[in-house]
């Protein structure tokens, strides 16, 4: 009797302090890093999961104008409100330039006008939020490998990373893909949505569309398109933005 | 009678088998991560809508607000004050926080989407492989056949009628068989591992747009991305209701004798065909 007490009250009193240890712990554990890279390690196996299922060049759901959210909504960047964005802005971004630097075997730079003269696709597709939300919009824009095709990229090259006009907390926003979501179909540089021009908010005069992965992935005001062979050089050396400073990841197909 | 003779005595004497009791508890802790690091995730759009898309100025069939004087959640057109707790608590330092879900209930206790994300993530592998593997073994050690197969006989509504009313006196089992899992239970046990917790698992996919790509179906059967985020949402809460009615039924039915059994197998007492 005696120890089937003791053992109860030590059971109670483990358990209290199990309660109130596990937070605690769960915070000491969530700010180590080398339990973030356990952790982090679950995030390499969406990875390669998702990239081995299908033929990896499966297009994203695409719908129909009755599918539109009534109002596509703008997260992060609304207004990069520097001197130069705004000055070109109001000029309707006839002085806006897109360039192809880095390992390109011919740099390009395209106007506005030259990215609308060229062949377009129109998709109406869904955007996640890392944060949850979702909107449906219809983008159109020039694909992304046909710029690719002019500049020609080298075969050192792995990545793009884009280089945007907005700054988040005074660094700017970038962000990076690899050459399989380059090469998407889907993958645009998306100039209108839902039959305007891209509003402010969502990114004037061009945003990349990278269906298949969430939102923070699809650069706002984009300058330029750099190819890389490595991610280690840009920013923090995550490959974006959000994923410097606040550790997403960098495949947001989850 | 004779299978039942050509197995092991040993293997016939355990209440609860190792796989069910490995599955139970590496279960149980995921269950546990995921749905405090779940919260967090919700934490930064305390929203939920039906249908594929849903964002800030859609409708929300339920909402979280939040203000530095009141906290409330919204169902429909109903608000209910939840300051204290949900939308407006004190955080360790006294300090007011309006995330929605406060710092006891979420993995970590700060808002943080990508340790959310990276805790949940990790643990929805672990959980999904764990059931996956307890299925299957269950299947075949004839766990599901032998515990949870419903005869023709418990189906009828008089005798699910007579188990409610025994679970109402508290009587959960007829005496002498306390290892013959009743009605109530084997719905229950069969709801939730070969229902609730695989859909948790689909309705988590669905929220992938890489894995939407894949398999369009996903967002398809329930009806959209937002839908499936809300389902997920409601199975958690299911999920919660489970564990609530099965700690007091486990706190009715002799916890320490119950969960020692859970831990090093039990025995199988009473139980006239095994003797």
């Amino acid at each position: 009797m005696m120890r089937k007490l003791l053992t109860r009250r030590s059971l109670i009193t483990s358990a209290a302090l199990g309660a109130g240890g596990l937070l605690t712990g769960c915070d000491a554990l969530s700010r180590s890093p080398s339990f973030q890279n356990i952790l982090a390690s679950a995030e390499d196996a969406n990875f390669l999961v998702q990239r081995a299922l299908g033929d990896r060049m499966e297009l994203a759901s695409e719908y129909s104008i009755a599918d539109l959210s009534p109002k596509f909504r703008a997260n992060g960047t609304r207004d990069p409100g520097t001197p130069d964005y705004t000055s070109s802005a109001t000029q309707g971004f006839v002085n806006w330039q897109l360039r192809l630097t880095g390992l390109f075997a011919k740099p390009q730079i395209f106007s506005l006008a030259a990215l609308q003269s060229m062949p377009q696709r129109t998709q109406i597709t869904r955007h996640d939020c890392v944060e949850g939300w979702s909107a449906i919009g219809q983008w159109t824009g020039v694909p992304l490998k046909l710029l690719l095709n002019l500049a020609q990229l080298q075969d050192k090259a792995k990545f793009l990373v884009f280089h945007c006009a907005d700054r988040l907390g005074g660094r700017p926003y970038y962000e990076s893909i690899d050459l399989l979501d380059a090469f998407h179909p889907q993958t645009i540089m998306a100039h209108r949505l839902n039959g305007e021009a891209v509003p402010i908010e969502n990114g004037a005069p061009m945003r990349l569309r990278v269906e298949r992965q969430l939102g923070y992935k699809h650069a706002k005001y984009v300058t330029g398109i750099e190819a890389v062979e490595t991610l280690d050089n840009i920013g923090s050396g995550k490959g974006g933005y959000w994923e410097d400073v606040a550790d997403y990841e960098w495949y947001a197909g989850i | 009678m004779k299978i039942e003779m050509t197995e092991t005595p040993k293997n016939k004497l355990v209440r609860h088998r190792l796989t069910t009791r490995l599955w139970h508890w590496i279960n149980a802790l995921c269950l546990l991560v995921l749905i405090m690091s779940g919260l967090t995730i919700f934490n930064a759009h305390p929203r939920l809508y039906w249908g594929e898309y849903g964002a800030v100025g859609d409708h929300a069939w339920a909402a979280v607000g939040s203000s530095e004087t009141l906290g409330y959640v919204r169902l429909g057109e109903t608000k209910i004050e939840t300051t204290g707790f949900i939308g407006n608590w004190h955080d360790g330092n006294g300090k007011i926080q309006t995330w929605a879900f406060p710092g006891w209930a979420t993995i970590p206790s700060y808002y943080s989407l990508a340790e959310g994300r990276r805790w949940h993530f990790f643990f929805a592998w672990i959980f999904s492989v764990g059931l996956g593997f307890f299925m299957i073994r269950s299947l075949f050690n004839r766990h599901v056949q032998r515990d949870l197969h419903i005869s023709r006989e418990e189906w009828r509504p008089s005798h699910i009628w007579r188990d409610v009313k025994n679970h109402m006196r508290l009587r959960f089992h007829a005496p002498g068989a306390v290892n013959i899992y009743n009605i109530l239970q084997k719905l229950s046990y069969i709801g939730v591992i070969f229902i609730l917790l695989p859909l948790m698992i689909f309705t988590g996919l669905a929220m992938s747009p890489a894995m939407d790509a894949n398999w369009p179906l996903l967002t398809d059967i329930f009806g959209g991305r937002q839908s499936a985020r809300s389902v997920h949402f409601i199975g958690m809460f299911l999920l919660m209701l489970f564990f609530i009615v099965h700690m007091v039924t486990l706190l009715l039915a002799g916890p320490f004798k119950q969960t020692w059994a859970m831990i090093i197998g039990g025995k199988r007492e009473g139980d006239d065909d095994d003797a």
